[in-house]
């Protein structure tokens, strides 16, 4: 191919929608305007754990300005489910607003619906829930350990179960122990990542309006638009052509704006009252109640050769969920699929857990599940050059996979460039590599 | 407290406009002109997305009472394309990709067309404290800067203004 071919390899390519922002043209979601809006507002748990005793709504629906108070009976269709459900994922596990439990502080229980968002935020003060708070759990080996409460019935040791019944994403390839057994060192460590919210500059959020057709149109932030407008149509019980989805321009989202999270409640908001309704998320429940990329725990346990070649590597890890599910079984996947890492070695031993624990959800964020396992994996392969006294770059050099290694998943690599970006970046830091290593390919595992 | 009329100039427009009590500045740009590039990503002066012009200076409209505006005249970004040719700041923030979802843009632009028209040749020192109160999560703060530095050059080079 010619580099006429390829266009636009090489050269800066204009950015179409920069002179509409420069302009400050661009139309976000809440940069339309309609009369007679409202405003929605969440009254959400205070507590972590426990059981709902009973909640009183009477003194919010009287508050001045309240339009509407909506709760869990007046949900016409799901009142738990799954953004994924309708690609097997399941069981349904999170209450569209919590009804018999709360499992995290910050969960939505009743949404208040008014005139002004300062009518909105005082109706929501005013809702009144008793609980009976229940011990809660917030470690992953803890929540598994069997002496932690159950979270829900549908996992009742606090970890998901994949629906071909296993408990973890798992890779069996060769066998660990005996690599172990014939290892000259081994090497184990911990790892532990912190949960980190996406922080979009423009919060969740959307405007649902009632239209004469029947239909609600939804100018909504979020990052998928159809998911959205499917997963509102099947928690509501209505066909998704009574909902007319517009999206496209998303202040910024990061993987912090696919959890639905906004539009069903609205929706059913501006069906009860006729009139358009407003839900944005405050600052404060950007940082504190949307999703956040889930915690990791790691161990790490490889078996390493006098010459540097990794024999054999077993990696137990733990994702923290929070209470729900969401998207973190498809993290645990990409996580193990990502394992061992860009490196071939005989035997590899993988358990890749989602936990559940009385944290806030966590959900997706760039990379899920991956960005995770490459920090644990490198940070390892720093241990294991310190360890036998071998330079790091070599080390590298040496276990990075090569064209038609099989690698751990028994799927023969393709297209393996590692080895000449590990070269390319040691040029670039300056560092000397012996000729040997220099003359490494990803088409040879040995130095031609 | 009662419902208010209000009298000011925005974007070289007179306008009178009725203000609830406690109503923000922002609030009066934002949902009675429609002034839509003013933003809120925070509306509690943390993140800079609100960042217009009083009466020449540098205000975040989320937390400046609409009251404290009266008489005032106020900029927003709107405010720059008057003849709706595309200005060298503005131009210089395409040319130099420092937008990605854009939600910070209009508040980054404003508050360097704040700091050019106070000093249109300031150092990067001086361009990275002019810009201190407008975040940005998506582009890195780099290629903003470097639009801010190509804006400037153009003013000394043309001799006008930057915006
Ligand atoms: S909205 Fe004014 S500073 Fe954030
Ligand atoms: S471009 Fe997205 S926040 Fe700055």
């Amino acid at each position: 191919m010619s580099m006429k071919e390829l266009g636009v390899v090489g050269r800066n390519v204009g950015q179409r929608d920069l002179e509409s922002h420069a302009r400050g043209q661009t139309t976000y979601y809440e940069d339309v305007h309609y009369p007679r809006m409202l405003h929605l507002k969440m009254h959400r748990s205070a507590e972590p754990h426990a059981n709902i005793v009973k909640v009183d709504t009477r003194k919010a629906a009287a508050s001045p300005g309240v339009v509407c108070v909506l709760t869990h009976e007046d949900l016409p269709g799901k009142k738990v489910w799954n953004g994924l459900a309708a690609v097997g994922v399941g069981p349904e596990d999170e209450p569209v607003l919590a009804f018999d439990k709360v499992r995290w502080r910050g969960e939505p229980i009743v949404a208040v619906i008014a005139e002004t968002p300062e009518a909105a935020r005082a109706g929501a003060a005013k809702v009144e829930v008793e609980y009976d708070p229940l011990p809660g759990v917030f470690d992953v080996e803890e929540a598994i350990s069997g002496s932690a409460p159950a979270l829900t019935a549908h996992w009742p040791h606090n970890h998901y179960i994949y629906p071909d019944d296993h408990a973890a994403s798992q890779i069996r390839f060769g066998d660990v122990e005996k690599g172990f057994a014939e290892a000259d060192h081994i090497v184990e460590d911990k790892y532990q990542t912190s949960p980190i919210e996406q922080a979009p500059m423009e919060t969740n959020g959307c405007i649902a309006k009632p239209g004469g057709d029947g239909r609600i149109t939804v100018h909504t932030n979020t990052q998928a638009v159809h998911f959205a407008r499917d997963n509102t149509a099947a928690i509501l019980g209505l066909a998704p052509g009574k909902l007319r989805f517009l999206g496209g321009t998303v202040g910024g989202g990061f993987g912090g704006k696919v959890d639905v999270a906004v539009e069903p409640i609205s929706v059913l908001a501006a069906m009860r009252t006729g009139r358009p309704v407003k839900f944005k998320y405050t600052r404060e429940e950007e940082m504190q109640v949307s999703s956040t990329r889930s915690a990791w725990r790691l161990y790490i346990k490889d078996g390493v050769m006098n010459d540097g070649r990794i024999v054999a590597r077993k990696i137990t890890s733990y994702q923290d969920s929070g209470a729900y599910l969401r998207f973190s079984s498809y993290g645990s996947m990409k996580h193990a699929g990502h394992m061992p890492g860009p490196y071939t070695m005989p035997n590899v031993w993988v358990d890749a857990r989602v936990v559940f624990t009385n944290r806030p959800p966590s959900s997706a964020m760039r990379g899920f599940g991956v960005m995770a396992a490459s920090f644990a994996i490198e940070l390892q392969m720093d241990k294991v050059a310190k360890t036998i006294g071998m330079d790091p770059w070599q080390l590298r050099l040496l276990n990075a996979y090569r064209n038609g290694d099989m690698r751990a998943h028994r799927k023969v690599n393709e297209d393996a460039a590692m080895v000449e970006t590990i070269q390319a970046a040691a040029r670039l830091a300056g560092h000397e590599l012996p000729a040997e290593y220099q003359a490494m390919t990803s088409w040879d595992r040995k130095a031609s | 407290m009662e419902d208010k009329l209000i009298r000011l100039t925005v974007n070289g427009r007179d306008e009178a406009v009725v203000i609830r009590p406690l109503a923000t500045l922002q609030d009066v740009l934002r949902d009675t002109l429609e002034l839509t590039a003013v933003k809120s990503g925070c509306g509690q002066g943390g993140c800079g997305s609100c960042s217009v012009l009083v009466d020449g200076e540098l205000r975040l409209s989320c937390l400046t009472l609409a009251e404290r505006a009266e008489g005032a005249e106020v900029t927003t970004l709107e405010g720059l394309n008057e003849t709706n040719a595309i200005v060298p700041l503005q131009q210089a923030f395409v040319e130099n990709y420092a937008a990605q979802c854009g939600y910070c843009t209009a508040g980054m632009v404003v508050a360097a067309k704040a700091l050019l028209d106070r000093n249109p040749a300031p150092s990067r020192d001086e361009i990275v404290e002019g810009l201190s109160g407008n975040l940005c999560r998506c582009t890195g703060f780099a290629p903003i800067v470097r639009a801010v530095q190509q804006a400037a050059q153009a003013l000394s080079d043309t001799g006008e203004e930057a915006s």
